[in-house]
């Protein structure tokens, strides 16, 4: 496997986390290289997005930490962890739902911009340029995931699958180095599900790499080079999908007989 | 929007401008009374259009709006009058008037930056009530705003010896100080109305719908919704400093009683009646909601004579009566507002079917 030779790009260390007297994270230490399609499954309630939401900083671990690209991130804070380079999409799909879908991919360009209140007001030369690049990439974005021909409609007005994308091209827009997708399968069927992984396939060859939360076990199986299992908040077991598979703890925790 | 697309077009623009010079001479026709109220139309319509960024935009209700106007209003009162025997001139006191407004502003928005929806409607309802008590009671120790008395005899806007009080020969047309104001006003407003469209479509602009369309959205692709929300509220209560600043010179007098919370709610009912977020439509609510209730007031008390005989019902309750339905109307009938965005106006008609 080329991408285990990969420089890593994020460590958990230890994280935890407890919701009162629930440990919904014990302790889960995971590293992601750089380049890879990284899986995170368990049954329901297993932690998976608490996980998520600790990293991109919507929740303060209670112990441990993350090293994003060599640096600590910084915890509780959502808008830094974009700056740094991690983009995530949600479980239940979170648009902003009056807004064109153009507009939506725009929105997500704003961590890599600058112009402020005075630039917008005065329309200066610098402003002009770099709303107009905003645009482009926008647009170039809808035809990446292929929902150009829906840019001018209301996001919430589009369809799940399309819904979907957007989502997936908002967060490309600001230019991540890790892409965490919360159940991007969730909801779709057979054919959008193939879809769905050619676009993930593609994403990562382009040189994002890539976090995928999944019930798909076949989605996640095919897809990524290695898969970690959380049970209960706990790690059971990180490998390569071939070893995860056969693994006997896994399959009597999340596979079933 | 073909009204839209007309009014962006050479004929069109140049249609408007006639139209706009025309208006107050027009108006005069029935009376000085009817500038004045063209003047608080426009007044309005500024004020709106500064809410708009805070409610429309930024998604955040803000029922204490009038504050930030008291604010401009008594920063002019306090220094062009002879309360203080101060006589400040309009580029010192408008500035200093917008700036003490963006203060309270961020005074008002930083503890609240936590709060949503109905919550922060009853802050900022609260906040407004607070400025309206203080300038009521800021006459002892120290008498500032002298109470309730409010303030009298301001200097009214000028421009070196070029007073707007009063009437002048330009160019052989004789202008009434209502009329001069409205030009003036006018000019505030397209200034206000340009700034209002160019920031809706602009990073900032975008980051602030973002966030009231979904705020921990926004937050996961890197906004920093504290400071953006900070400067919604600072951007939003410096416009209505402004307009207090020019309110307070037109009249010549302020007293607490101008910032009550009807005031606030009354702004507020413009930008959502019009049609939140979208720029024409709140300039449309404006102008109704100062015009219908003036229309009605000189209108309902000689209908009742004409088709009675007599006066049935006391015009002044009536005429809140009617406006009070209409907006009921609205609200059921267009319930996006009378001129909502493009986007919204297809999005009604596709559910509605």
């Amino acid at each position: 496997m080329s991408a285990n030779l990969s420089p890593l790009l994020l460590e958990a260390k230890a994280v935890a986390k407890h919701f009162g007297g629930v440990k919904a994270l014990q302790d889960v230490s995971l590293s992601i290289r750089r380049g890879e399609i990284y899986g995170l499954i368990g049954p329901n309630g297993a932690g998976k997005t608490t996980f998520f939401n600790c990293m991109t900083g919507l929740y303060v671990p209670d112990g441990g930490g993350f090293v994003f690209d060599g640096t600590p991130l910084v915890a509780d804070a959502p808008d830094k962890a974009a700056g740094r380079g991690i983009a995530r999409t949600f479980q239940n799909i979170r648009l902003f739902g009056n807004m064109t879908a153009l507009e939506n991919v725009m929105v997500g360009r704003h961590v890599r911009t600058g112009a402020g209140v005075l630039g917008a007001m005065f329309r200066n030369a610098a402003t002009r340029a770099e709303e107009a690049a905003i645009r482009q990439r926008a647009i170039d974005l809808l035809h990446y995931v292929r929902i150009e021909e829906r840019a001018d409609d209301l996001a919430r007005n589009l369809s799940y699958g399309d819904q979907r994308r957007l989502e997936i091209a908002r967060a490309l827009a600001t230019d991540p180095k890790l892409l965490c997708l919360d159940e991007p399968a969730a909801g779709m069927n057979a054919t959008e599900t193939e879809q769905l992984r050619d676009l993930i396939e593609g994403i990562r060859r382009d040189g994002t790499t890539i976090l995928l939360i999944e019930h798909d076990v076949k989605l996640v199986m095919g897809l990524c080079d290695r898969v970690a299992v959380l049970d209960y908040g706990a790690l059971v077991i990180e490998d390569v999908p071939a070893v995860v598979q056969k693994d006997q703890r896994v399959i009597e925790a999340y596979l079933g007989a | 929007m073909k009204m839209g697309q007309f009014f962006r077009s050479m004929p069109g623009i140049g249609l408007a401008a006639a139209l706009l010079i025309a208006l107050p001479f027009v108006a005069a026709l029935g009376g000085q009374a009817w500038v004045r109220i063209l003047d608080f139309a426009i007044l309005y319509v500024f004020l709106a259009l500064g809410l708009n960024i805070v409610v429309g935009l930024a998604g955040l209700l803000d029922l204490g709006y009038i504050a930030f106007y008291a604010v401009g209003a008594y920063t002019w009162a306090l220094l062009a009058s002879p309360h203080f025997g101060l006589h400040w001139p309009i580029w010192a006191i408008l500035p200093l008037g917008a700036g003490l407004a963006c203060f309270a502003g961020v005074l008002l928005g930083s503890p609240t930056l936590k709060l949503r929806g109905d919550y922060l409607a009853i802050v900022t309802l609260g906040f407004g009530e607070i400025v309206r008590i203080f300038l009521n009671n800021l006459n002892a120790p120290i008498n500032v705003t002298n109470g309730p008395q409010g303030i009298t005899l301001i200097d009214p806007v000028s421009f070196g010896a070029f007073k707007f009080s009063g009437a002048t020969q330009i160019l052989g047309v004789s202008l009434s100080g209502p009329q001069k104001y409205y030009f003036l006003l006018v000019a505030l407003a397209i200034l206000v109305i340009i700034i209002n469209v160019r920031l809706q479509n602009s990073r900032v602009g975008r980051a602030w719908q973002a966030i009231r369309e979904d705020e921990i959205a926004a937050k996961a692709i890197g906004i920093n919704t504290r400071n953006l929300k900070l400067l919604a509220f600072a951007m939003g209560a410096s416009f209505g400093g402004v307009a207090g600043g020019i309110f307070s010179a037109m009249q010549g007098f302020v007293s607490p009683e101008s910032f009550s919370l009807i005031e606030s709610i009354m702004i507020l009912a413009m930008v959502v009646l019009g049609g939140m977020g979208h720029i024409p439509g709140v300039i449309l609510g404006a102008v109704l909601l100062t015009v219908l209730p003036e229309v009605l007031r000189y209108g309902v008390g000689p209908l009742q004579m004409a088709v009675f005989g007599k006066m049935l019902v006391d015009p002044e309750s009536l005429r809140m009566l009617i406006f009070g339905l209409a907006l009921v109307l609205v609200m059921r009938f267009k319930p996006a507002g009378l001129w909502p965005s493009p986007e919204r106006q297809r999005e009604l008609q596709e559910t509605g079917k």
